[in-house]
């Protein structure tokens, strides 16, 4: 029996495919009727066809669990998610200001830090963030940008409102997922692509390597740009190599590289090769023994040096991660009017910092409605959702919260919109999602046609994490008015 | 390019090579059991004893049976040399080397994995066996065909070449290795030395090659000239030799590595009685192995030693 889309259970929350009575939203009419009318028999079929392309292209993440890695192949639904193109221009727009303003931010902090002698952010949030790094004071990198690479998450809310929930500035991850998604879709619903205006987004890997590019410390046709792994067992493996492979550059581990006279080099098999540009997939604290943990084998001795003298280039660089915390979230909007002078175009979620007294009062008193989140981790582990929490868990966060009030922020628990999924059986349930562009800054700025959406296949469920129980769905760009 | 992605590639190369060979060696022994009468005692055990697998089969297995042989070629975890596991460590290596070979090079190499972890009953079945063998050496032909046909000629192509072609070469000793030791442990039976060479040369896809080249009938002496001296045949131990000379040579510092192997490369294709097989092919079959894992560890050294 093929899909009956009236049966499509109507809810609270914004759905970004069907409205209330199983209409289909205009920019996803053609798919809606398209799978209406595809019989129960060729949605099996359309679904086994991904999930053997999933295995065949060996699109896998890693998950540790048990103390053993565990190589699983990428959970995926084969419904995709539209966003009209009118909507997306505007947000494309608000993702590039914000990542602007938020390296003008970050270069002011290791330089004049005149945003924080103007009183416009506290200066403590930014001397006690265990992510800034005074290894990196008076450094201003190729044009002044530190975050070259960002990963913002976006969620919708009840009216469909885009917010940002959070920058991700360090090492975001998810972008090659994004592109086999579509890899995906395009072997199993090839029809669609012919009578869609979709836009494409296979534009990443061209951007991201004239990104790296304009970051050479010197001026040579092709400068030498690796990407730095912490190898095969990190989670992201997958991606590494697969950007590596995207841009044309060696995918090196530590232990390539080495650092003579305040330069970098690769061991090659003719000898000694000069490096210009590292996109490192390795987190700040493991990229040089020398100056950070001293036992990390990921990472290289006298890079940071290397570094700061201006003889190679770090994406991102070290130190960006300072905006990326849960804390200076909050300011960002103020951020963007500093420095920009512009209104910010994206709005954020609300967040009470539970170092304020009167916020962390009121967190207190709603810890039962409210999402506490720890300002410095990420992949959604160490968070409290309150309406899902027991009285236990809410009573060791309220404690966690009265010692380490700068670790802590909370924000209203978001009405996450929703899109049609199939997981248990053929029949399409609403399951929340999230939204993840990639936004690059190097000479120019460059946001992506959509991005990555994770999705949380358990009902009722807000955690989208690949790592814990989410999935994921292609995400398509539609011109309407092309329709 | 980096050493440690020029060690995988190497070694990529070597063991899809290794996974195709074991293939054909298991599926020509096939054919080679229907053809012989009946009441030649051959066993399936000397497949483990030109492998130089004894050791590793008897710590593993109390009968020497056919069922346990196969097992432990196709299967067995803990033999490294098993198409499981050369599988497993082709999959390993191009994960960590994706970035150097063509993008489908994964696909191919995962969809094998995937048909033979699905299939290994057929390969233990022996009606089943002959499809299985062949799907695999069909698909290890695929992605050596792939990187022959897109492949740039770069410094990854050449380890790659280095690889298949030192493989190649060990295992072609072994295939004659095979023939001469059914020969000289079986009873003559009528007809019997045409049916073993005629194996030999299958095994290498050289039938056809061969009649060509020799205008004869297969006979145990031209057999093993044609696969050991042939310039132009690229399952033949001079065309190995060859290749890998050309690839040493095209890779950095490469002709100080030609000049200190050449003596032992040279010495590979030096064999001259081939009216007299038997034990004195063996012995040179023997020697030419210990001079190619010579050969392997020279450029191992040259290559492949970080700091």
């Amino acid at each position: 029996m093929p899909i009956k889309w009236k049966e499509y259970p109507a809810t609270d929350f914004f759905d970004e495919l069907v409205m209330a009575g199983g209409r289909s939203r205009p920019a996803a009419k053609p798919l809606i009727k398209y799978l209406s009318k595809l019989s129960e028999q060729s949605l099996i079929e359309r679904r086994d066809a991904a999930d053997v392309t999933i295995e065949q292209m060996g699109i896998s993440f890693t998950v540790y669990s048990d103390g053993e890695n565990i190589d699983r192949a990428w959970p995926f639904d084969i419904i995709p998610r539209i966003i009209d193109k009118k909507t997306w221009s505007v947000t494309e727009e608000g993702l590039k200001q914000r990542l602007k303003a938020l390296n003008c931010f970050i270069n002011d902090l290791y330089n004049k830090q005149s945003i924080l002698n103007d009183g416009i952010v506290p200066k403590d949030i930014i001397l006690k963030s265990k992510n800034f790094r005074p290894e990196c004071i008076g450094v201003t990198p190729p044009h002044g940008v530190w975050a070259h690479i960002c990963g913002t998450d976006l969620v919708r809310d009840i009216d469909g409102t885009f917010y940002v929930l959070e920058d991700n500035l360090r090492v975001p991850s998810g972008v090659s997922y994004m592109i086999e998604n579509r890899a995906i879709t395009k072997r199993v619903f090839p029809e669609l692509f012919e009578s869609m205006r979709i836009l494409p987004n296979n534009a990443y890997a061209a951007e991201l390597l004239k990104m790296l590019k304009s970051l050479s410390p010197r001026a040579i046709k092709q400068p030498q740009i690796v990407v730095l792994t912490p190898g095969v067992f990190n989670s992201a493996y997958f991606e590494h190599a697969f950007l590596a492979q995207q841009i044309g550059a060696e995918l090196v581990e530590g232990s390539d590289l080495v650092v003579k006279e305040k330069k970098v080099y690769m061991k090659t098999i003719s000898g000694l090769e000069r490096v210009d540009v590292i996109y490192r997939r390795i987190d700040d604290l493991f990229i040089d023994p020398a100056e950070f943990n001293p036992e990390s084998v990921l990472g290289v001795s006298g890079l940071m040096e290397a570094w700061r003298q201006g003889n190679v280039a770090l994406a991102n660089a070290p130190g960006a991660g300072v905006a990326d915390d849960k804390v200076v979230y909050a300011y960002v909007p103020k951020i963007i009017e500093y420095y920009l002078d512009e209104k910010p175009i994206l709005p954020n979620v609300e967040t009470y910092l539970c170092e304020n007294p009167e916020h962390q009062a009121y967190v207190l008193e709603h810890l039962d409605e409210l999402v506490v989140k720890p300002a410095n981790e990420s992949g959604g582990y160490g968070m409290l959702v309150g309406p899902h929490s027991t009285k236990k868990m809410r009573d060791t966060f309220a404690k966690l919260i009265k010692k380490h009030p700068r670790n802590y922020v909370a924000q209203p628990t978001l009405k996450l919109s929703t899109a049609p999924t199939l997981c248990d059986g053929l029949v399409p349930k609403p399951r929340h999602l999230d939204l993840r562009p990639f936004i690059l800054q190097g000479k120019s700025l460059y946001c992506t046609k959509g991005g990555l959406t994770r999705v949380a296949l358990r009902e009722g469920s807000l955690v989208v994490n690949s790592s814990q129980g989410g999935g994921s769905k292609d995400t398509w760009i539609v011109d309407e008015e092309a329709v | 390019m980096l050493s440690r992605v020029a060690e995988r590639v190497y070694w990529t190369a070597r063991y899809i090579e290794r996974v195709e060979n074991t293939a054909r060696l298991i599926n020509v022994f096939n054919s080679l059991l229907l053809d012989l009468p009946q009441g030649v005692d051959l066993s399936w055990y000397t497949l483990i004893i030109i492998n130089g697998s004894e050791e590793a089969f008897n710590d593993r297995y109390k009968v020497q049976s056919e069922r346990n042989v196969i097992k432990f070629m196709v299967s067995d975890l803990d033999n490294p040399s098993s198409i499981v596991n050369s599988m497993f460590w082709i999959r390993e290596n191009i994960r960590t080397s994706r970035d150097v070979v063509p993008v489908e090079t994964w696909e191919l190499v995962n969809e094998l994995n995937i048909f033979i972890k699905a299939n290994l009953q057929y390969g233990l079945n022996k009606g089943a066996r002959h499809e299985f063998l062949e799907h695999i050496v069909a698909a290890c032909q695929q992605i050596v065909g792939l990187i022959q046909g897109s492949m740039i000629r770069n410094a990854s192509w050449y380890f790659l070449n280095l690889g298949t072609n030192i493989e190649r070469a060990d295992m072609i000793t072994r295939f004659l290795d095979a023939g001469m030791a059914v020969l000289l442990t079986e009873d003559t039976s009528p007809n019997q030395d045409q049916i073993v060479w005629g194996n030999v040369l299958s095994s290498a896809s050289a039938e056809m090659a061969y009649l060509k080249a020799t205008g004869d009938m297969v006979n145990g002496p031209q057999v093993v000239e044609f696969l050991m001296t042939h310039a132009e045949f690229p399952r033949s131990i001079k065309f190995c030799v060859d290749r890998i000379g050309v690839c040493i040579e095209r890779l950095p510092k490469g002709q100080e590595l030609l000049v200190k192997v050449k003596k032992h490369l040279d010495h590979c294709l030096n064999y001259q009685d081939f009216e007299r097989l038997g034990h004195p092919l063996r012995q040179h079959l023997n020697d030419m192995q210990i001079y190619l894992s010579a050969l392997h560890n020279d450029v191992a050294a040259t290559w492949f030693a970080l700091d």
